[in-house]
């Protein structure tokens, strides 16, 4: 019973980190039909931006509130991820809907560009950059409409992004000669501390839990609860749904489309972003700490079934709970006495490399019977 | 008009291939040995190339596993080497299973002492591979990103297991080739590797033909509709999986060959050639060269990766800057490559732009159409 419990939290703890990173791969992917190479990459933003959160919490003002940083840069890391993201839509994604073969490969270039950026510039400086693009894309938005439709519009957004600039410079100068250690480039990985509170472990029915494993469960199971009630509650999340339907007829009913996809994507972003708060707590950050779980996440996707957040939560549980099943060999404990060409098999398997590839097999496997995923879309349309 | 359609001289023909022959004899002697070997890898390099073009410019499937049969081959090759020149090691077995405790060698290692089956299995053994995991994937109709996914899951598979058997085929650690012997004669050697150079560019110049004659044709008329409508050459009596399952094993085949010529050059194979960014760049020397021109493909190989080199030797961490910016540019501004832009209306559109060239006028309505229609 114990090691049922220990094996069904362990998978628990496995698919949870997945979840919360493929959430926002099932989004972008689900509803717009792009693939983004970079959500790695947005991940490792959002863990960069917990380890800056950090150092800054540390400074003489904010050190009485050290122990909610955690807290505090979950929403950070929505915000620059999304902020991010944003960019990357307005940019370069807008141009190749309907192709998700092309977003692919620029997505992919992005990504490459983003690694190499937080090796080579100062994280104090990428701080800096973050928050002129936010006021750079977000001031405009609030003028009053009087302005917005005036036709001068123009020259107000110019001088809005020299506001953002100069904003952005003098943050990234305040920020690197404040904090020392980030006011370097460095292509070193950095370790997030936890706060003491989230350190050690929790007993729960006789067995003892690591406290990070359950703040990322919870940060999950928040992330999902949010993310449907937003999509099937709010009005917004209504006409994501409405323009993944039927975009030209959404369209035709006075639904911005162009903002539709700008939120979308902003969100799937952030989310990556939130995800990269959960990397953080479980290991070292470096530049490449997203590319580790992009695979596993399309095929979280893959699995789930296109645009089905149900089915992405069931394939992220059932690959966690399989991977700790075949990785730590436990089906041997379950059953001491098995065959011995079997035992052989499992203890071949038994280590974290080599259950990955099992799992890749057996989800390829499971691909021959259910093509489309879990939950596959329902049309008659001889292509999808 | 476009330049494809010039029909060049025979006399020019002729003489461009003198030259290019008396370049690659000559290639040994003008190069230092440095760049020749560098020159030799990246030829190899196209080969694969090559095959993506085939499967992604051709025939639309967009593989991000091709690191896989690239590896394979190589893998072929290097076991091949280590054996025959392990002689002199305990057990007659290579070395680097003493440090492992292996005194036995696993079985599957037993086939690559002969020579001939070495040089069969570098392009068969990819081959096969290629064809089971296409046929299992296309059976299903699984295509487009999915497809890409799948391979790219594939790649991790195999990243995985190679990169954890140690006691199998040395694990990380990959085969070292630049130390072992062929017909006597060291293989990192410089006579060698000059050996190794020609055997390239003839294969490169071979694998362009084959690769012509494959997409020429009815053949090649399939490929090129299953890439266009797919459902269309189903209806009309074709079926597409085995087609597409061919391709896929010929593009896994060439994939073999270049990296059997690329393991023996740069003097190791090791699981890094199976790892993601490798594959996604092969597709990118394809894009940037343009996809469904076969010259494009070699071209855009050989001189990414000279550019990388060159680059990287300059100034180190700029690198990632460029090809990932070469990326989206390629994508967003140039998406039928470098060759097919020049082939295609790109050079009349620039003319136009500076004046220099009349406009055509057609129907607005017409080009409209079509990008909805692509859009679909």
């Amino acid at each position: 019973m114990e090691l049922l419990l220990d094996s069904l939290f362990n998978g628990v703890a496995i698919g949870s980190v997945l979840l919360v990173a493929a959430l926002g791969l099932a989004i972008v992917f689900g509803l717009m039909g792009v693939i983004n190479l970079a959500h790695g990459e947005l991940m490792m933003l959002g863990a960069y931006t917990t380890y800056v959160t950090q150092l800054i919490f540390k400074l003489p003002i904010l050190k009485p509130f050290y122990n909610s940083y955690i807290i505090v840069s979950i929403f950070l890391a929505f915000i620059v991820s999304g902020v991010v993201g944003i960019l990357l839509e307005k940019t370069i994604i807008r141009k190749l809907y309907g192709s998700p073969l092309e977003t692919l490969l620029a997505t992919w270039g992005v990504s490459l560009i983003l690694q190499q950026f937080v090796r080579s510039v100062p994280l104090a400086y990428g701080t800096g950059l973050v928050i002129s693009l936010l006021i750079g894309l977000f001031l405009p938005t609030t003028f009053p409409s009087k302005i917005k439709e005036s036709i001068n519009f123009k020259y107000f957004k110019f001088s809005s992004w020299i506001f953002a600039a100069l904003t952005g410079v003098l943050t990234g100068s305040v920020i690197s000669s404040s904090v020392s250690k980030l006011s370097r480039a460095s292509a070193r990985n950095v370790d997030v501390t936890a706060p003491s509170w989230m350190r050690g472990q929790v007993e729960i029915i006789g067995t003892a839990f690591p406290k990070t494993r359950l703040m990322i469960i919870v940060i999950t199971l928040i992330s999902v609860i949010a993310i449907t009630l937003f999509l099937n509650q709010s009005a917004w999340g209504m006409r994501i749904r409405a323009v993944t339907q039927n975009r030209q007829m959404s369209d035709c009913l006075g639904i911005s489309t162009e903002k539709v996809d700008i939120i979308t994507f902003g969100i799937g972003s952030g989310l990556a972003g939130v995800a990269g708060v959960a990397v953080s707590l479980l290991g070292s950050v470096g530049p490449n700490v997203g590319g580790n779980y992009i695979v596993g996440c399309f095929m979280v996707v893959v699995l789930g079934g296109v645009g089905n957040l149900l089915g992405t939560v069931l394939a992220s549980f059932g690959i966690g709970i399989m991977t700790d099943l075949i990785g730590a060999g436990r089906l041997l404990s379950i059953w001491p006495d098995m065959p011995l060409p079997l035992s052989n098999t499992i203890n071949f398997f038994a280590t974290t490399s080599m259950a990955r590839v099992m799992i890749f097999a057996l989800i390829v496997i499971f691909l021959q019977f259910k093509p489309t995923g879990l939950f596959p879309q329902k049309g008659r349309m001889v292509e999808n | 008009m476009s330049l494809s359609k010039i029909k060049f001289d025979k006399k020019i023909v002729l003489s461009f291939w003198i030259i290019l022959i008396a370049l690659i004899i000559a290639a040994p002697t003008l190069l230092p040995v440095f760049r020749l070997n560098l020159l030799g890898r990246y030829l190899s390099l196209s080969i694969v190339a090559l095959g993506v073009d085939l499967i992604w410019g051709y025939t639309g499937l967009l593989s991000l596993g091709q690191g896989i049969f690239f590896a394979l081959g190589g893998y072929c090759a290097a076991m091949h080497l280590q054996i025959t020149s392990s002689s002199e090691f305990p057990n007659n077995i290579p070395e680097f299973f003493a440090l492992y405790g292996v005194e036995k060698l696993p079985f599957f290692w037993e086939p690559f002492r002969s020579p001939v089956f070495t040089f069969l299995a570098i392009w068969i053994i990819p081959a096969l591979v290629a064809g089971l995991i296409g046929f299992l994937v296309f059976r299903n109709r699984i295509k487009g990103v999915y497809f890409s996914i799948l391979t790219q899951a594939s790649l991790l598979v195999f990243f995985n297991f190679f990169n954890g058997q140690q006691k199998l085929i040395n694990g990380t650690n990959g085969l070292k080739t630049d130390v072992t012997q062929l017909f006597g004669q060291m293989v990192g050697s410089e006579s060698m590797q000059r050996i190794f150079f020609w055997i390239t560019a003839i294969l490169v110049i071979a694998a362009w033909f084959f690769a012509k004659w494959v997409v020429k044709g009815r053949f090649g008329n399939i490929l090129i509709g299953i890439r266009d409508d797919e459902p269309r050459v189903r209806f009309t009596g074709y079926n597409p999986v085995i087609f597409k399952t061919i391709i896929f094993s010929i593009a896994g085949s060439l994939a073999g060959i270049s990296g059997a010529l690329y393991t023996v050059q740069s003097g190791i194979v090791s699981p890094q050639f199976m790892t993601v960014p490798f594959s996604i760049e092969m597709v990118i020397w394809v894009a940037v060269g343009g996809r469904g021109t076969l010259l494009g493909a070699i071209l855009g190989a050989v001189f990414i990766n000279y550019a990388k080199s060159l680059v990287s030797e300059a100034l180190p961490a700029s690198w990632m800057f460029i090809q990932g910016g070469l990326f989206i540019l390629v994508v967003t501004a140039l998406p039928e490559g470098v060759l097919g832009w020049i082939q295609g209306d790109g050079p009349r559109n620039l003319l136009q732009r500076f004046g220099l060239k009349r406009k055509i006028e057609t129907y607005p309505s017409l080009e409209v159409n079509n990008k909805e229609e692509n859009n679909e």
